[in-house]
């Protein structure tokens, strides 16, 4: 199947122009006979619920969780981008378009990002009125950091809340419009399966969380934006309930899954402490402005840190990377502190760790400055390990953190499935192999905000769609479906439980697909994987019934989904010969231990079509075609 | 599992006071401000007692009977005063009812264990105290305004006489003891609290009246308190 | 360390529920909740229903997590969420008694889990301020003296966890509501709705059955977010200001 990104022609600055003029629109009395179905209340869904429903669209906004307020990018720590230059450090749209595809290792197309380039000042004033409260400056504008991997000061933040902030911004806009009557909200309510009927999205079905019904819901058009698949890893920054369901669905429904080996391990979290460890916590890596990373030189220094002289400090980002230094981007930092680690380095109980020290920034400039920037990420650290960070260096180590490939779309976000989009981290579109600190939330606002509201447009303007019997068999199919694989868990009864897999599942990708993957690692991995998931589904033990609150029977949907995604993500890796961004094949690297890019081979989407159950996925590649950029090694040194 | 969809609306154009009643917030606004008059009266009233202490004038009359004839003369303020007092103390207790119910309401399953991490005792029982505070209003009333119970030879206009037999009769003195730990603990917190119900929050002022709250509290109860005990002490007598 | 754990077991909404013991061995360096995923463990091991509890960021933002530890709202720790407690603030031995949020306007939907879309619609009743995708100015051109905006987003911190309603002896939502009408009414975007956000988010609040604030206090202490009372005073300050205030009836055009 051939693979149409629709990126208009033209120069790249006047794309996004051209195509807004052309998009059809829908009759402003027409808009409301138009349903359009949301799934995901994080940044991308919430925004572009609120948008959808503001422009009269009937909009039905689903999540698991059980408000929408508490999607997993409330999470997010750091700030946001955008090229608003506000602090006169020569920053520009193109500048930012240039640095995220560059920090994508050149990896993304170019119309989209630079799109999202052009779209980020429009997010922040857009948040601004909503009253999100950025912190500012004593004029009263606006204040800006710099962030993982920038030369300017282009990230806006809300003190360590910034994703809080917009999504509760998004989730107020949501809000308005549930009250209003245009968006419809199902909390608690989980998509399970996508409804395809000739070819188009064109409903989903759904679990309600607390009485178990399954249930279809049927609409012109599907937004996916529920996030990333980074808990297939089992350990990760994500949320407890972030999943790849839904996109898992959509894909064995037809839909492209683009790039799933690109992983992004965060350098900056707290090391693991134990096996019942259930989640990883990021560190905000703007800790990385002030704090300075290092290990001891010797192997087995059991000293306490304070007592580890100057010149028996490693400060290895600051020797490598002169000119970057301890803001080397995630990949090349997470990587950086698995190489000492191996080496027999690292610190802490564990020996997976790497110190992480503000003692100099401390000094410097007064432990109210350093309370004032990162307060709060001071007292979660303390909360979590009982260790004063004012006082002895915070311990790090790399972890999971955010899914740079998702389902396949084009520039209009709409996947390969007519009528289904896909926002926010679900989708592949910007980042590349891998994305710069504060660009997620970004994107996720930009896509909700200011693209979708258009494109979703256009597609429903381009109408001729007939209604949907909700007894047509492919709705009835898909409930079956639904049902069917509830009860299939239900009734294996086995004897280990959904989070054994899970774990047992997180390791393997850890160990073998995790910062340094080998063609032989992922063969392990991918010999692993269907022996888990077959045992999964014969010895997997879900207590209770499908008919009410069943957190167990949750898990194990999400996890047989996982068993099935990773397996793919193991293969996308073993496939692409060359280390790009977040993947990083040890076959494939300079001398120095660098990321060596294959260019000439490799320059494409690898896009993920499914064949059917225990076939193999067949590959469609997009080339990613560079008419702007002059694609370089990527260099940080 | 849907969640219902409501409109916004402008609020309906009922009265404001009615606007005002309709809501938490606006009950406990007219319970502030019945609150203040309420404690207004106490204050005054406290005053006006002092004279117990200041005996006789020039011409052998009780200072305070005198000011018992003074405020019983002018018909118009004495009633005056006694309506709005009336009406003050009905909405201050209809609100407190239907607050407390509201307050049952909110919470039909009590906890098995539930422990107070930072308040004070006076905020949690303002509902009991403010009881106290009514049963001890109605005695107070019967013995020294009606002179029903508890004043062996009642004579009407004689306010010291009244007292200085009144505060040690019978249960009088367990009456004054309980009603006066009820209305210090009452406007300790009152008095703090109505601050933060007519919109005053900012910390300063906060920190500011929760001081105050207490020192004027602790004086009204303990200058009142003083009365029943000088009685029994024998320091005033007729 | 061993531990022995009063639990509330509540099979759906509308059954009766019991406390249940049981006994867990956990370590110091857990959280509360992967002690309790440890319980679950065992107890699907031994063929019995995990205790059902809601969380999901694991790390004190998203507010899904919460329950009262020995009479406490997110246990022991000041200011902390349940799911950033970590064991070490207990000791080998300890009886817990852990019981779901209880108010009227919370119904516990099974063991400790419990419904707080209330909170939902009181911010739909008018926690928001009306900006149309794509209207806003440029965000410089309006200033915001940083006080205020640092005063915003103190009282925007809030995590709609529902522990000032858990925690309080009447059941109120007035810090949660307060926290969003302070944000708002802090900031010069959120003047133009003042007066109709504090009547109808204070009004959805009466509707949904939470008590009254009586400055008692025990929200404030139990807040994860220190979202502090003077958001409540803020709110009902903006309230009555907007009882009071002249409203002129605008010819249709539109609520919200
Ligand atoms: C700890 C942390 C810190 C971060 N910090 C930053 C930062 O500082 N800057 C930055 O730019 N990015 C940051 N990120 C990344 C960023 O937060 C996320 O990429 C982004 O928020 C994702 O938003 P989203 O809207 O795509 O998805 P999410 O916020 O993950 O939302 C997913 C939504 O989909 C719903 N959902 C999922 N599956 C289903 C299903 N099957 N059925 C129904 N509903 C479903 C969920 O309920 C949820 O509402 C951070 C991430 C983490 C983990
Ligand atoms: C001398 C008489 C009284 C005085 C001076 C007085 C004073 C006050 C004051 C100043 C407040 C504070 C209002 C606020 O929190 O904003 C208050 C509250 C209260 N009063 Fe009284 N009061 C008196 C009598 C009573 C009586 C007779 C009752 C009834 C049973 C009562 C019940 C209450 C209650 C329940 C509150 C708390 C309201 C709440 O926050 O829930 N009071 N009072
Ligand atoms: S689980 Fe998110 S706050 Fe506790």
């Amino acid at each position: 199947m051939s693979l149409n990104s629709r990126i208009p022609s033209g120069p790249l600055d006047q794309k996004w122009s051209t195509a807004k003029k052309e998009m059809k629109l829908v009759n402003p009395a027409n808009k409301r006979k138009h349903t359009v179905i949301v799934v995901g209340t994080g940044l991308a869904g919430a925004s572009a619920s609120a948008s959808l429903g503001e422009m009269g669209y009937n909009v039905l906004s689903f999540a698991f969780q059980d408000s929408p307020r508490r999607a997993h990018s409330i999470a997010a720590q750091g700030g946001i981008n955008a090229a608003k230059n506000y602090q006169n450090d020569g920053d520009s749209v193109y500048r930012l378009f240039y640095d995220t595809i560059k920090g994508g290792d050149f990896r993304a197309r170019e119309a989209n990002v630079y799109r999202l380039a052009e779209i980020s000042a429009n997010i922040i004033d857009q948040c601004t009125a909503q009253g999100v409260p950025f912190a500012r400056e004593y004029g009263g504008t606006l204040a800006n950091r710099s962030f993982g991997g920038a030369q300017v000061s282009r990230t806006f933040y809300a003190r360590g809340q910034t994703g809080q902030q917009l999504l509760l911004g998004a989730y107020s806009a949501l809000s308005k419009q549930i009250a209003v009557g245009t968006v419809k909200q199902f909390s608690r309510t989980e998509m399970l399966e996508l409804i395809v009927v000739d070819g188009r999205a064109r409903g989903i079905v759904t679990r309600d969380l607390v009485s178990g019904k399954i249930q279809s819901h049927l609409a012109d058009a599907v937004v996916l934006a529920t996030g990333g698949y980074g808990n297939a890893f089992y350990l990760s920054t994500n949320a407890k309930g972030s999943n790849a369901t839904a996109a898992w669905r959509a894909h064995r429904k037809g839909a492209f899954f683009a790039n799933p080996c690109y992983t992004q391990i965060h350098p900056t979290c707290i090391p693991k402490s134990g096996d019942y460890q259930s989640k990883l916590t990021l560190m905000s890596e703007s800790l990385r402005n002030d704090g300075r990373i290092w290990v001891p030189k010797k192997k087995g220094d059991t000293r306490s840190p304070d007592q580890i002289p100057e010149a028996e400090r490693d400060y290895y980002l600051e020797r490598v990377y002169p000119s970057y230094g301890n803001l080397a981007p995630r990949d090349v930092s997470s990587r950086q502190a698995k190489y000492r680690c191996d080496e027999g380095l690292g610190v802490g109980p564990s020996g997976l760790g790497v110190y992480l020290d503000f003692s100099e920034a401390i000094g410097r400039l007064g432990q109210k400055v350093i309370a004032e920037r990162y307060g709060n990420l001071f007292d979660m650290y303390e909360k979590i390990t009982g260790e004063n960070p004012y006082q002895v260096p915070m311990r790090i180590y790399p972890a999971v953190h955010y899914a740079m490939g998702g389902l396949w779309v084009d520039y209009e976000l709409m996947s390969n499935l007519p009528g289904l989009f896909v926002l926010g981290e679900a989708n592949f579109s910007d980042h590349g192999a891998n994305r710069l600190g504060a660009s997620a939330l970004m994107q996720g606002l930009g896509d909700g905000y200011f693209v979708a509201p258009y494109t979703v447009s256009n597609y429903l303007a381009q109408g001729g769609r007939v209604k949907v019997d909700a007894g047509a068999a492919a709705v009835k199919d898909a409930e079956k479906e639904a049902t069917g694989r509830a009860e299939k868990l239900l009734a294996v009864k086995g004897k280990r439980t959904v989070d054994s897999f899970h774990r047992e599942l997180g390791n393997v990708m850890w160990e073998n697909v995790g910062m340094a993957r080998s063609a032989e690692s992922l063969n392990k991995a991918l010999k692993r994987i269907p022996e888990i998931r077959d045992e999964f589904w014969k010895n997997v033990s879900v207590p209770g019934t499908g008919a009410e609150l069943n957190q167990e029977l949750e898990k194990a949907g999400r996890v047989a989904d996982f068993l099935e995604f990773a397996e793919l993500l193991a293969w996308d890796a073993l496939q692409r010969n060359e280390s790009c961004g977040g993947h990083f094949r040890v076959e494939y690297q300079t001398p120095d231990g660098e990321a060596l890019r294959n260019d000439a081979d490799y320059a494409y989407v690898a896009a993920w079509e499914w064949k059917g159950e225990g076939k193999r996925q067949e590959l469609n590649k997009e080339p990613l075609v560079f008419e702007n950029i002059h694609l370089a090694t990527r260099s940080y040194k | 599992m849907s969640v219902a969809t409501k409109t916004v609306t402008a609020p309906p154009s009922f009265s404001r006071v009615g606007v005002l009643w309709a809501s938490t917030v606006g009950k406990k606004a007219l319970m502030a401000l019945t609150g203040i008059l309420l404690s207004l009266f106490v204050l005054g009233h406290l005053l006006g007692n002092l004279q117990l202490y200041f005996g006789r004038d020039s011409t052998g009359a009780y200072l305070i009977n005198k000011y018992a004839e003074f405020l019983h003369h002018n018909k118009p303020l004495l009633y005056g005063t006694r309506t709005v007092l009336l009406v003050a103390v009905l909405i201050h207790v209809i609100a407190a009812f239907q607050l407390q119910l509201g307050k049952g309401a909110a919470r039909p399953v009590e906890y098995h264990q539930k422990e107070s991490v930072n308040s004070t005792v006076s905020s949690r029982y303002m509902f009991w105290t403010g009881v106290v505070i009514f049963f001890f209003v109605i005695y107070h009333l019967l013995q020294l305004t009606l002179g029903v119970v508890n004043v062996p030879g009642f004579r009407e206009g004689d306010v010291f006489h009244n007292v200085t037999v009144g505060l040690r009769t019978g249960v009088a003195p367990l009456f004054y003891v309980v009603g006066m730990i009820g209305l210090g603990l009452h406007l300790r917190h009152g008095l703090y609290s109505t601050f933060q119900s007519l919109g005053a929050g900012n910390p300063a002022v906060s920190q500011w009246a929760l001081k105050w709250a207490a020192v004027v509290a602790t004086v009204i109860a303990l200058v009142n308190l003083s009365f029943p005990l000088a009685v029994l002490a024998g320091l005033v007598k007729g | 360390m061993k531990l022995t754990l009063d639990i509330w077991r509540q099979k759906g909404a509308s059954d009766a529920g019991r406390f249940e013991t049981y006994t867990v061995e956990a370590n110091e360096h857990m959280s509360f909740l992967e002690m309790l995923d440890v319980l679950n463990q065992e107890l699907i091991g031994s063929g019995k229903e995990p205790v059902a509890f809601d969380s999901d960021c694991r790390e004190g933002i998203c507010g899904m997590c919460g329950f009262v530890v020995n009479g406490v709202p997110h246990g022991p720790v000041d200011n902390t969420t349940i799911c950033q407690t970590h064991m070490r603030h207990f000791h080998d031995g300890e009886r817990l008694r852990l019981e779901p949020w209880r108010a009227a306007a919370f119904p516990v939907l099974k063991d400790l889990v419990v419904d707080r879309s209330a909170f939902d619609r009181i911010i739909q009743a008018g926690g928001f301020i009306s900006v149309r995708t794509g209207s806003a100015v440029d965000s410089n051109a309006m200033l915001v003296e940083k006080n205020k905006s640092d005063r915003a987003m103190t009282n925007a911190a809030c995590i709609g966890c529902g522990a000032c309603v858990a925690s309080c002896p009447n059941a109120a939502a007035a810090l949660f509501t307060g926290a969003k009408i302070a944000h708002l009414g802090l900031l010069p975007q959120g003047q133009p709705e003042r007066t109709d956000r504090a009547l109808n988010m204070v009004a959805q609040m009466g509707k949904e059955g939470f008590g009254h604030c009586t400055t008692i206090g025990e929200c404030e202490a139990n807040c994860p977010a220190h979202i502090k009372l003077e958001a409540i005073a803020q709110m009902n300050g903006d309230f009555l200001r907007a009882v009071f205030a002249k409203r002129e009836e605008s010819a249709g055009g539109g609520a919200g």
